[in-house]
């Protein structure tokens, strides 16, 4: 293949020396990651981007069959987080909690034929310990080949303090015990202070939600991780966020996948700001495939990106646009014009037009075949 | 792998140099998916054409004089048919008036006035139609009638395009909108437009007005029936006018909007189909000045990556538009959103007129 062109214009350019780094599969700087942000080139970018993303996964984007279940909305932090629509203070209009009969009811028809369920939720005050254990207990029972990524880091930490009243290691102990398969990657937001101060004062910090990473990989469990953009954050914020993240990668390996979320305004405290747009969208994905690289997947979420982004963010460093997700609240709440589900056929022709190929994944990326509702992975 | 020829990236290497591509060049890098190769050659030629760092556009208004159509085009949701049709309408002039009035308070100055092939209004309608706007609104941009509204009325009356359009320009049709241009070749059109103005005509009819001394602009429809030769057909006859008029001031493409509205059934083509076509259009239509973003078929998110794809101008503020929206897709922005769009992309907004003379 004669990539000449590109490649010889990039070499000639302000870039030219990222280039030869990322030929030689060395690792970026901060300046360096800073300098990606403000390159005005946007094809330069995203053509060394999708050198790394070409090199770890040829043509292959990955997609996933699964649902989302939102168990409660009613969080302690529903002030706090001024970039969530989604957080309910107890007994608000709105507010809300399932109860346990209920999600296995939802969980039964939203399960089938799926691989994942991706299950998040606020801080909630009074549920006990055991609803969280029996909640994915019970989902287990009825689709025992079902993965279960559940709960953030915060709630991890909530739960420990709060409810179970025992230690981070004990509380996923016993969460595993249940069924958990691995973490979700929410509640990164932005680690710098004195950012993350502005936008959630009172959440737990940066360094925790790391730590409770930290945690979770030396206990073999796989999870994902966020961040937060498009509010009031600087390119050095989000530089500095995504080597944190590589640091603790570098500990434990334990991360399979960076998901770049972009901040939606509406209905939020901090609806002065207007959405991300599609220029910082698919620069985010192209710098995290660049500044992570030990971390294996970049995933575009089309419910917050819409379906255009997510299709062409393929050339800018994603391998990954997440999967055909039902019942999705959190960025639906906050102005989603997003459909809440895409068929297969959708996914893999958002995939194909682009030029890639459409591979169903399970949530720690090993192939799935399929026929229907059956399914099984490849080891 | 990017799958790409050799050819391919020969033919951008050479758009990129400035050089004019050939037919089976452009159709090369339609056999390519090199995406950002694509958008950085064509933002090298935009950054050339426009080295200012602007991003235009004009604050205008689309006013739709009638929806009653003869044509029946299969890919359009806007029409109806003559004869009673409760949703039929034909404007007004207090209706006119009231819509250029908003269109005077938010400081725009131009108009796009297009319509269906209505049967029964005769040219003389459209002259005191165009009088009565120039008396009423003297400093209006009349960007008026796309060329099958033109070859409509030169059939009905049984007039050459040049008399029609000398009267109309007489009476204030100051441009041509590239409207019905779809895809120019006649296998295409005869699936999709079958009663429409042909490629001759269509071409006829912008040749007839570029003599006369009225400019227009350049459109294409694509991502439904038509063949990659067929595209490429479609951008070399453009070039071709333009090589012997330079009346295009400007292109715009965007793709076909299908949610189930109009009897084709083509299924929508995605963002980097759009980016891809117009990447190629910008490295082959080498002689025509400015691409317009289409961020109303494809949303404000990707009308900013058109910027770095080949686009110089984000069209215009569409304060109203009934033919795309009724198809189901609809963007509505305002000039802060316009001024976003440009900044986000690292250009300096500036307002234009027509002629893309800043204002």
């Amino acid at each position: 293949m004669n990539r000449d062109f590109m490649r010889s214009r990039v070499q000639r350019g302000p870039l030219g020396d990222i280039l030869e780094k990322v030929e030689a599969g060395l690792r970026l700087s901060f300046e360096e990651g800073v300098r990606l942000y403000e390159a005005e080139d946007i094809n330069a970018v995203g053509f060394l981007a999708n050198v790394v993303r070409e090199r770890l996964h040829g043509d292959r984007t990955y997609y996933n069959v699964n649902s989302h279940i939102n168990y409660s909305n009613i969080c302690v932090l529903w002030k706090a987080c001024k970039f969530c629509a989604f957080g309910k203070k107890e007994g608000q209009q709105d507010a809300y909690a399932y109860s346990l009969e209920e999600i296995f009811k939802m969980a039964e028809t939203l399960g089938r034929g799926r691989t994942e369920f991706h299950m998040v939720g606020g801080l909630h005050p009074d549920l006990p310990f055991d609803y969280y254990l029996e909640m994915i207990q019970g989902i287990k029972e009825i689709h025992p080949q079902l993965h279960l990524k559940v709960f953030t880091a915060t709630e991890i930490r909530f739960l420990a303090d709060h409810i179970a009243k025992m230690s981070v290691e004990e509380t996923l102990d016993h969460l595993v015990r249940s069924g958990l398969g691995s973490l979700t990657g929410g509640g990164a937001e932005i680690f710098a202070e004195p950012t993350r101060s502005r936008i959630c004062k009172g959440k737990h910090s940066g360094e925790d939600w790391l730590e409770i990473h930290r945690i979770a990989h030396n206990k073999g469990i796989r999870s994902t991780c966020t961040m937060l953009y498009g509010h009031v954050e600087s390119n050095e914020d989000r530089v500095d966020h995504m080597l944190r993240l590589r640091d603790l990668q570098d500990e434990t390996g334990g991360f399979t996948t960076f998901i770049p979320l972009a901040f939606h305004p509406e209905n939020t405290q901090m609806d002065d700001i207007p959405s991300t747009g599609g220029m910082l969208d698919i620069r985010n994905y192209a710098v995290g495939r660049l500044l992570l690289d030990n971390i294996p997947h970049i995933k575009a979420y089309w419910i917050m990106v819409g379906q255009p982004v997510a299709q062409i963010s393929q050339r800018f460093g994603v391998d990954d646009l997440d999967g055909t997700v039902v019942q999705e609240k959190i960025y639906h709440m906050a102005g989603a014009k997003t459909p809440h589900e895409l068929t297969v056929n959708d996914i893999r022709r958002l995939i194909r037009e682009v030029g890639r190929e459409p591979i169903e994944r399970d949530t720690l990326y090993r192939e799935v075949t399929r026929q229907g509702d059956q399914w099984a992975v490849h080891a | 792998m990017t799958t790409a020829t050799t050819a391919f990236y020969e033919a951008i290497e050479k758009a990129a140099a400035g050089e004019r591509l050939s037919y089976e060049e452009g159709l090369a890098l339609l056999e390519g998916d090199d995406l950002v190769a694509l958008g950085a050659a064509a933002d090298d030629l935009r950054a050339r054409l426009h080295p200012e760092g602007y991003a235009t556009y004009c604050v205008d208004r689309n006013i739709n004089y009638t929806n009653v159509c003869d044509v029946y085009c299969t890919f359009c949701a806007f029409y109806r048919p003559p004869g009673d049709h409760p949703e039929s309408y034909i404007r007004t002039r207090d209706e006119i008036r009231q819509k250029l009035d908003e269109l005077y308070a938010v400081g725009g100055r131009q108009i796009l006035l297009q319509g269906g092939h209505h049967p029964d209004l005769r040219i003389e309608w459209y002259e005191e139609l165009f009088s009565w706007m120039k008396s009423e609104f003297p400093d209006l941009h009349l960007h008026a009638l796309s060329p099958p509204e033109i070859h409509h009325i030169a059939r009905l009356e049984d007039m050459p395009y040049e008399v029609v359009l000398t009267r109309l320009n007489a009476a204030g049709l100051d441009s041509v909108p590239g409207g019905g241009g779809e895809i120019l070749v006649d296998r295409v059109r005869d699936k999709i437009s079958r009663l429409k103005v042909d490629t001759e005509g269509w071409l006829g009819v912008m040749r007839a007005a570029h003599n006369l001394g009225i400019r227009s602009s350049a459109t294409m429809m694509f991502g439904h029936v038509e063949t990659d030769a067929e595209r490429v057909e479609h951008l070399h006859r453009l070039r071709k006018l333009q090589d012997e008029t330079g009346g295009f001031t400007a292109y715009i493409c965007w793709t076909f909007q299908n949610d189930g509205a109009a009897p084709l059934k083509a299924q929508t083509v995605g963002s980097s189909e759009y980016l891809r076509m117009l990447a190629i259009s910008r490295l082959y239509l080498d002689n025509i000045a400015n691409f317009q973003s289409s961020w109303v078929t494809q949303g404000m998110k990707i009308g900013e990556i058109s910027l770095h794809y080949g686009c110089n101008d984000m069209g215009s503020t569409m304060l109203e538009e009934n033919v795309v929206s009724a198809a189901g897709t609809t963007y509505a922005l305002n000039e802060d959103d316009l001024h976003r769009m440009a900044r986000n992309a690292g250009f300096t907004p500036r307002r234009r007129n027509f002629f893309y003379e800043l204002i």
